[in-house]
């Protein structure tokens, strides 16, 4: 299916099939952004040091900015714009309103997503505050020192435990 | 009641659904990209540049070279214009140079239909330059016959001298001790998270849209007007949502660029989208100085004297040049106010990148210098260094000197106080005793801060609201403000909420500024905002409310004074019952036929006093000495902000500041060669910005004052929290080695050589244990 750099790709864009024609240089960023109009997925960086384009690809977190389009073939991938759902925030993303782990706001989507992966990953079990600071370590805030952000992950955490 | 009120921002849901929109979110797909051709030298001058080949590539739209850019030079500082021909800021810069001043400076810009293009097209561009030794080193910057980087200036941006208090020659042979340190701090950088990004078009054949990611939007339109030598009402500035800025981008650093770009094209969008190594070098840093204090006290540990020298490097263009040492300068005077002062500082070019406005703006330095030599002189004659500083700092009802005006609310000695017991200092002090030798030391250490919130008498401080009573009995709000993520708009709507009576969730601050639109207010910056718009906003309220009080009075035929706004609801005044609903009262304003008109109220407010604000970090610390590194086990900031607006964004705005101050302390410094003026980490691998796992716990507290030339009581917090976590950790490690490091950061390999020096480690580096 490839001519002149072009290919089409399949995959599941939250929760829906998507055919694409994508030009094979361009990173899962710049599709997700240009031809889907995802704009919650940010560039602060383009080579994987800031997390603020982490996006999941088959519920792995990744930084869809080095991460090649065409890898995604196949494949399921989830943004924060599919998050809430009939006007309601998930989890995840209330717990970052009610403990006000945002600012600027430019890290959230990115965060959003990696604390997503992280209360899946470990749903039900106990996590220690650096197993947190750990598993989010891939992802800069410059506005808030992280510190509400971790609130906002132990209180999906414990929610989880609660239940 | 919704000041003080622990209320969600009010564009929360806006961010965690990622449906904010940023300046990169209006992407358009026939938008044109612009990407600078940036030199490869620091010092120098293009002999021949040939773009022949690179305007051949298929996609490139157009190449410029200083050739075609207008010989108008610019001052980028994004300063309230000034009416005083004294007080202006530098202008020089041109759009695009041929005098190379920093590596990175911008020679060209090539504009093509995609990035790629216009990366392919940078490479085809040759250039060759005429190379002069950079100058890097103050030393070489000021020896007698060097290069002018700028010519006729002497390398000098500006200087200046005040003195305060006395005579501090006097005063300093008056003293029982007189100490001298010198101290130095490097260039940091901003590192918000969204890079520089500006776009421009036009909407007819004479006006040009800029959208930007800046904190000054109004500044921002007038310094395009002077750029391009045409009238301000020809640009409109939009600022969206804005993912930080820090003092960064009240710098107007791309809008002229992409203005010129899209006059240049035919009215075409181009965006100019920096690269975070770009940002990292080629937009702005914080001034590095290098400070001499003589400090001069008695032995009951009254300090008598201070004579300051700074030297505050602001690299390639002046940007905000000698501001910073200027306001640095005045703003920490008020800490120590009676004693003799004596501050002299120079700012200087140098071929390194541009230094501008980053939080606190020459506070963190001046206060650095300032605290490690109190401390020093604390320990001099072994007293407390509470105890000595509860003895020398400022009190309510003490006059500034500077300014001569009565110090109106105060609270230093209880932030003090509440830090000591929340650091637990006395205890510890104990126990930490038995921790000043062998490999894992600790010790404690405090530093406090003065600062201002704003900028007035220097420059004007003017706000703007603007607010419209809708339909449906709520009330929209307009404020010339700009909300780049420290929350104000969400203050704003709570300061409107508690003066209207109304519940907050019926007031909404309309998000993005626009010059066509928003009233005048010069932006973002000195942490100005809260304080200035306050007295704005109360004004505006006030007069809607009588406006709506009056229009209930009209409807029902009842005298003034009958009634009062409660909630959703006018009632009666005198026995609270209901009398109709806010949106009755709207309806009817809006569409009754004969009487009433949409119920507005605006006011422009010019405020003329400047609030000093006040704080202290303690800090609590290990020290690994074979490691050499530092560990924080607990740091505790404590401000006085008058009255706190919201409790959780004002902790979230001192968790960011005590953030950036660890990392200034720690870890962050751009590593310049002082050989090429190279910098070896533009990026945020090699520039250690704190992850998630470098920084602790960050504890803070507020000991709330009323300031009473404040709107609602509040006065600044925005930068504040940043001054004081390096010289607190700086004390503390001091305290747990005896070693004092005058120089930030405290990284590693800079305590590897100071505790070889020092004997904590043999000459091969094996810990002395
Ligand atoms: S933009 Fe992808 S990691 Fe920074
Ligand atoms: S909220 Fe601004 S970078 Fe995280």
């Amino acid at each position: 299916m490839t001519s002149h750099g072009f290919r089409e790709i399949t995959f599941s864009i939250n929760g829906k099939e998507k055919k694409l024609h994508i030009d094979v240089r361009k990173s899962l960023l710049e599709v997700l952004r240009e031809q889907l109009g995802l704009t919650s997925v940010k560039q602060g960086c383009a080579v994987g040091e800031c997390g603020a384009c982490s996006v999941l690809v088959d519920d792995v977190l990744i930084d869809s900015c080095i991460f090649l389009a065409v890898w995604a073939h196949g494949k399921k991938v989830r943004t924060v714009e599919g998050e809430a759902k009939n006007r309601k925030l998930s989890k995840v993303q209330q717990a970052y309103v009610d403990e006000g782990a945002v600012q600027c706001g430019f890290c959230t989507p990115g965060f959003i997503m990696a604390t997503t992966s992280f209360v899946e990953k470990h749903k039900g079990e106990k996590k220690t505050r650096e197993e947190i600071r750990k598993d989010h370590a891939g992802n800069l805030c410059r506005c808030t020192g992280y510190q509400n952000i971790l609130k906002a992950v132990e209180k999906c955490i414990n929610s989880d435990l609660v239940k | 009641m919704a000041v003080g009120k622990l209320v969600n921002r009010v564009d929360a849901v806006a961010k965690v659904t990622g449906r904010a929109e940023y300046t990169d979110d209006f992407y358009r797909p026939d938008m044109l990209v612009a990407k600078y051709f940036r030199s490869s030298i620091a010092h120098g001058r293009v002999k021949e540049i040939n773009v022949e080949k690179a305007r051949k590539l298929p996609g490139v739209e157009a190449i410029f070279t200083y050739e075609q850019v207008p010989r108008i030079k610019f001052a980028t500082a994004g300063h309230p214009f000034s009416m005083d021909p004294d007080h202006k800021d530098v202008a020089d810069r041109l759009l695009l140079t041929r005098n190379i001043r920093f590596m990175g400076d911008e020679i060209a810009i090539v504009v093509a239909e995609d990035e790629i293009v216009a990366n392919k097209a940078l490479k085809l561009i040759e250039v060759s330059y005429e190379e002069y030794k950079p100058l890097i080193h103050p030393d070489d910057i000021l020896k007698q016959g060097a290069r002018e980087i700028h010519q006729g200036s002497s390398n000098i941006v500006g200087e200046h001298r005040y003195e305060c208090g006395g005579k501090v020659d006097d005063a300093l042979k008056g003293a029982d001790y007189v100490i001298k340190g010198e101290y130095v701090t490097p260039m940091v950088q901003h590192c918000h998270i969204e890079n520089h990004i500006s776009f421009a078009y036009m909407d007819d054949l004479d006006r040009i849209v800029i959208v930007s990611s800046t904190q000054i939007p109004h500044i921002a339109r007038r310094i395009v007007g002077e750029a391009l030598d045409i009238p301000l009402s020809r640009v409109r500035v939009i600022k969206p949502f804005m993912g930080g800025g820090f003092g960064n981008k009240q710098d107007v650093v791309l809008e002229p660029m992409v203005a010129f770009l899209t006059l240049k094209l035919d009215g075409r969008a181009v965006q100019i989208n920096l690269s975070r190594e770009e940002c990292m070098t080629g937009t702005r840093t914080r001034h590095p100085f290098h400070v001499q204090v003589k400090t001069g006290f008695l032995k009951d540990g009254t300090m008598v004297a201070r004579k300051m020298d700074v030297l505050s490097v602001t690299g390639g263009y002046a940007s905000h040049g000698h501001s910073v040492a200027a306001a640095g300068g005045s703003k920490s005077s008020f800490l120590y106010p009676r004693m003799a002062i004596e501050y002299h500082a120079r700012t200087i070019y140098a071929n390194i990148p541009v230094a501008g406005a980053m939080r606190a703006y020459g506070s963190p330095q001046v206060i650095y210098a300032l605290e490690c030599a109190t401390e020093d002189a604390a320990r001099f004659i072994g007293m407390d260094p509470i105890e000595f500083r509860l003895k020398n700092i400022v009190r309510q009802g003490d006059v500034a000197q500077v300014t001569g005006k009565e110090i109106l609310s105060c609270g230093l000695s209880q932030c003090l106080l509440k830090g000591k017991e929340l650091i637990h200092w006395d205890r510890k002090k104990k126990e930490y005793e038995k921790y000043k030798t062998g490999p894992v030391r600790r010790g404690l250490g405090v530093a406090c801060f003065s600062y201002a919130s704003g900028t007035y008498p220097v420059c004007v401080e003017v706000a703007g609201v603007r607010l419209v009573l809708n339909q449906d009995g709520t009330v929209h709000v307009q404020v010339g403000a700009t909300e780049i993520g420290q929350g104000s708009d969400t203050v704003v709507a709570q300061m409107v909420a508690e003066t209207l009576g109304f519940p907050f969730e019926n007031v909404r601050v309309v998000q993005a500024q626009d010059t066509d639109v928003s009233p005048f207010d010069t932006g973002a910056y000195a942490s100005r905002q809260a304080y200035v718009v306050s007295n704005a906003v109360f004004r505006a309220a006030t007069s809607l409310r009588e406006k709506i009080l009056d229009y209930a009075c009209l409807m029902t035929g009842e005298k003034h004074g009958k009634f009062d706004i409660v909630e959703e609801n006018i009632v009666s005044a005198d026995s609270g019952k209901f009398v109709l609903t806010m949106k009755e009262l709207a309806v009817d304003s809006f569409y009754h036929k004969e009487r009433g008109g949409q119920l507005t109220s605006e006011v422009s407010h010019k405020t003329t006093t400047n609030a000093p604000v006040f704080g202290c970090t303690f800090v609590d610390v290990l020290v690994d000495i074979p490691l050499c590194k530092v560990k924080i086990n607990k740091i505790v900031n404590v401000h006085d902000s008058g009255v706190i607006l919201n409790p959780v964004q004002a902790g979230g705005q001192v968790h960011g500041g005590v953030s950036m101050g660890i990392g200034a302390a720690l870890s962050e410094e751009l590593l310049i060669d002082p050989e090429t003026g190279y910098i070896f980490n533009n990026n945020l691998l090699d520039y250690k910005v704190p992850t998630f796992i470098d920084l602790p716990e960050i504890n803070h507290e507020f000991v709330e004052t009323f300031e009473p030339t404040s709107g609602y009581g509040n006065k600044s917090l925005g930068e504040p929290p940043v001054i004081t976590p390096p010289p607190a950790i700086r004390n503390a490690v001091l305290d747990a080695t005896g070693v004092s490091i005058n120089t930030l950061p405290m990284s590693p390999h800079k305590l590897f050589a100071l505790f070889k020096k020092n004997g904590l480690m043999d000459p091969k580096g094996k810990a002395d244990v």
